[in-house]
């Protein structure tokens, strides 16, 4: 069995293409629930319709999904330019940990210049984080997928240790957490549920919607990912596309890291997030690498955040289910993805169009 | 046909290859004679390729047979061909630059192989045939010409009965093919038969005994190659007289003009282990006038592009344009100094294969057409306007309305990406193999609009491997070997056979004794 390339690509099937990824991953979860022994229509009601039926869930949904929107729309610009950085959660921990050196330092400095530093200082720590691989590719040839991967390590060890050791909060009780935030150290509320980086992550998506398919940089991010002769020959430098889009994805989420501790979690310790950077990977690819296509993405993985809780409380299902089901949709993504550009091919019915030749 | 009772070497009956939406082949017939040199002529994408990768198993006909020896055969793979006895010699080798030639040999053999035993051989048939070449010599050392023998060793050393050769001297000098030639009628003479894929008449007048002709799939007509003229044989290949070039009306050029173009000493180091280095390049292109590089493959000429253009800059003196030294320059700053550049490579360096034709509008003029960007902004309004213009002003045929580039022929694509430096009227255009897999009909377009362009007065470098067409279209030619260039000569002046000593590097060693005596 093997892959042959087929003459044409459907367009209708490229756009298909994550709903039928989607509604695979919906029939394998009900297979899964199903064999531990659960009702599969009960517990997918729970994972994915119930989320959507109360004003607060919905309200949390587009808070979860904030982050994935902001790191998924770097990434998928990045990804258009075949930069692959991997090393987003990385980054949203050094966008954290800068950003949250100002309340650490600066305890009872109140003023709305202290979240404008804080949100600046977490895009320049994305940015310095990325920037590591993107030289490192540039200068040496290096694997960016494998540098951004293992720079996530280091830093998520870095924050481990400065939130148990010289950044732990004195009148913590020793608990591995920094000072608590408050006052203009987090972020302002539009309304009960919702933060002002809810906002700023849509803006940000169609934004970067708009530079995608409507500027020159975006055409030459697209032209660099589809054929760097071409892009030589069009005057534009892969390196320096490479820098680009590791610093715009690396510094969208910095922001996303110090939206975070500014917001849900208030705080610096171990755990500032479940996952978003990894998740914003599959977020980027259902999203057909498209920022406005990232934002029903994000939404999307957010809900699978949700239900996870959900059936975790509900039907005492482990939230572990939250990380299998992400990976069995990001699995059919890529398989729909291939099989519309290729088309299987097994030996016996090549055998049988030559026998019938 | 010599003897009219033998049997058939091989025969393929009623050949169809369906792909897609194209009939690649039509009810074909072809038949092949033990001991006979058959020539296969058509036009780029007239079927040869499709029928002679089905001989040789490579690729499966929708329907009609193959007989071999009248033996009804299913070739369902190449090891199935080289089985039966039939070799090929591709027109795009398959060599490891890294590896020995008789590694390489070994590699494409069946079974384990000792390499001293394997090297004897090879220096055997090199021997008995004509083909000198060392077992022992590591292929990115090699010349085009000896990679080809490399190729055609491998095949003897199975013993074929059918050698299939698609366009074998198109890498070659004419000296070379001249030899290959004698290698040819060899092998004819002890039985093997030759099956001469080409679309160079004068050789095939000299070399074949039968010629078979394709056009759009379907076989015209069987002929003796020996009793056509070569404008009876291109009649049959096209289907109609090609549209001849206009003669020039010989402008003026005085040599006391500024150049347009002036390289001065321009190298530049080899890019990677085979890449080939740029020696001490110096040219210069006036204003009106068609400059051509003639030269075999791979001898620098891709380099030689990228120097010129700037997507790999070299030292600021070493390219001027209008006086000004641009050598430092990017390809954007080039273009917005008025050069315009076609590369080689249609697909993936000209053109983004999978993105629309008026997208690609935009790859080389972003900087220079303010219809389609401005303030950094895309106008697909514009683009779109710039594409229709230039399909509709230089005949590019296409299915859609606007189709992604890879969806052309090549010939078609040509002439887009041609027309879309050509509109501009830049005041210099640097083109890389101008007609390469471009059909007659296109290339004679493309050859005019080029003397046009340089008639209206702007200065025009062509890079070919074609010598028909440099005899064609240039005032000066300059030969390209091993990255060294040859000084540039009023074409009248010059004959094949002395740019055939050049491109096997005739004017190397004079240079190199300059340089030792200065």
């Amino acid at each position: 069995m093997r892959l042959e390339k087929r003459p044409e690509r459907s367009a209708a099937m490229a756009l298909a293409s994550p709903f039928i990824a989607l509604a695979l991953t919906i029939v394998t979860a009900a297979i899964i629930f199903a064999l531990r022994g659960n009702n599969p229509l009960a517990a997918l009601y729970v994972y994915f319709i119930e989320p959507l039926t109360a004003l607060w869930s919905v309200e949390q949904l587009l808070v979860k999904a904030s982050p994935l929107i902001l790191i998924g729309a770097g990434l998928s610009v990045c990804y258009r330019a075949n930069v692959w950085n991997i090393g987003a959660e990385g980054q949203l921990t050094a966008g954290a940990i800068l950003a949250g050196a100002v309340p650490v330092f600066f305890p009872a400095w109140q003023s709305p210049l202290v979240l404008l530093v804080m949100v600046a200082l977490g895009v320049l720590g994305g940015m310095m984080w990325a920037a590591i691989p993107a030289f490192l590719r540039n200068r040496f040839s290096a694997n960016e997928i494998l540098t951004s991967l293992m720079l996530v390590y280091v830093v998520q060890l870095l924050l481990d240790y400065l939130v148990r050791g010289p950044w732990r909060d004195p009148q913590g009780f020793n608990f591995p957490k920094s000072v608590t935030f408050e006052g203009w150290q987090l972020l302002p509320y539009l309304t009960s549920g919702i933060h002002l980086g809810v906002l700023i992550a849509f803006i940000v998506a169609l934004v970067l919607g708009y530079v995608v398919s409507r500027t020159l940089k975006g055409y030459e991010i697209t032209v660099t990912g589809l054929s760097t002769r071409a892009a030589r020959f069009s005057g534009f430098s892969e390196k320096r596309t490479v820098m680009f889009c590791m610093l715009l994805s690396g510094g969208l989420a910095g922001l996303a890291g110090a939206f975070e501790i500014s917001s849900v979690v208030g705080q610096l310790q171990p755990q500032i997030s479940p996952g978003y950077g990894f998740a914003a990977i599959i977020v980027a690819f259902l999203g057909r690498l498209n920022p406005v296509g990232v934002i029903f993405a994000g939404l999307l993985l957010a809900l699978s955040y949700i239900g996870g809780e959900a059936v975790q409380t509900a039907l005492q299902i482990p939230d572990k289910i939250t990380r299998v089901i992400q990976g069995i949709l990001l699995f059919y993504i890529l398989a729909c993805d291939t099989l519309i550009t290729y088309r299987i091919v097994s030996p016996a019915s090549r055998a049988a169009a030559a026998a019938g030749a | 046909m010599t003897e009219a009772s033998a049997t058939p070497l091989l025969e393929a009956r009623n050949i169809v290859k369906v792909f897609g939406a194209l009939r690649a082949n039509d009810d074909v017939n072809l038949t092949i004679m033990p001991g006979e040199i058959h020539a296969f002529l058509g036009e780029n994408g007239a079927g040869k390729s499709t029928l002679v990768k089905m001989i040789y198993g490579a690729l499966q006909p929708t329907s009609g047979q193959f007989f071999w020896k009248g033996r009804h055969v299913i070739p369902a793979s190449p090891s199935v061909a080289r089985h039966l006895g039939i070799g090929m010699v591709f027109q795009h080798f398959s060599l490891f630059d890294s590896l020995t030639v008789a590694e390489n040999i070994a590699l494409a053999m069946p079974g384990p192989h000792d390499i001293a035993a394997l090297s004897d051989r090879i220096s055997k048939v090199s021997a008995s045939y004509g083909l000198p070449i060392s077992p022992t010599a590591i292929v990115g050392d090699l010349s085009v010409g000896e990679r080809q023998r490399i190729e055609i060793i491998r095949c003897l050393l199975q013993e074929p009965q059918l050698l299939i050769m698609d366009e074998p001297t198109s890498v070659l000098t004419p000296q070379e093919a001249d030899q290959l030639f004698v290698v040819l009628k060899r092998l004819a003479s002890e039985g093997c038969s030759v099956l001469y894929i080409s679309h160079r008449l004068e050789e095939v007048k000299a070399l074949c005994d039968t010629a078979t002709i394709l056009r759009h799939g379907k076989v015209v007509a069987h002929v003796d190659p020996r009793k056509e003229t070569a404008a009876s044989l291109a009649r049959l290949m096209v289907g109609g007289d090609i549209h001849a070039i206009k003669p020039r009306v010989s402008a003026a050029r005085g040599g006391e003009a500024t150049p347009r173009l002036e390289l001065r000493h321009l190298s530049l180091p080899a890019d990677g282990a085979f890449g080939v280095a740029l020696k001490d390049v110096s040219l210069s292109v006036a204003a009106g006038e068609v400059v051509a590089i003639a030269g075999v493959a791979g001898n620098g000429q891709g380099e030689f592009f990228d120097a010129v253009s700037g997507e790999r800059p070299v030292a600021a003196d070493m390219m001027l344009l209008d006086g000004v030294a641009l050598g430092q320059a990017s390809i954007t700053a080039r273009r917005k100094a008025g050069a315009a550049f076609v590369p080689e490579e249609r697909l993936g360096h000209g053109a983004v294969p999978t993105m629309t034709l008026s997208l690609n509008m935009i790859l080389s003029r972003h900087a220079v057409d303010p219809a389609l960007v401005s303030a950094g902004v895309l106008k697909p309004e514009g683009a779109r306007v710039a594409a229709e213009r230039i399909i509709k002003t230089f005949d590019v045929r296409k299915g859609k309305p606007d189709p992604e580039a890879r969806a052309l022929s090549g010939g078609n694509l040509q002439k887009y990406v041609v027309g879309r430096e050509l509109e501009l009227k830049p005041k210099l255009l640097v083109i890389n193999q101008p007609t390469w897999g471009v059909d007659a009909g296109a290339a004679a377009a493309i050859r005019q609009a080029l003397i046009d362009l340089a008639v209206s007065g702007s200065a025009v470098l062509v890079i070919s491997q074609d010598l028909d067409e440099i005899f064609e279209i240039a005032d000066r030619i300059a030969v390209i070997s091993r990255g060294q260039l040859s000084e540039a000569r009023p074409a009248q002046e010059m004959t094949r056979e002395e740019i055939g000593l050049l491109m096997a590097g005739a004017h190397e060693d004079r240079k190199g004794a300059a340089h030792h005596a200065a």
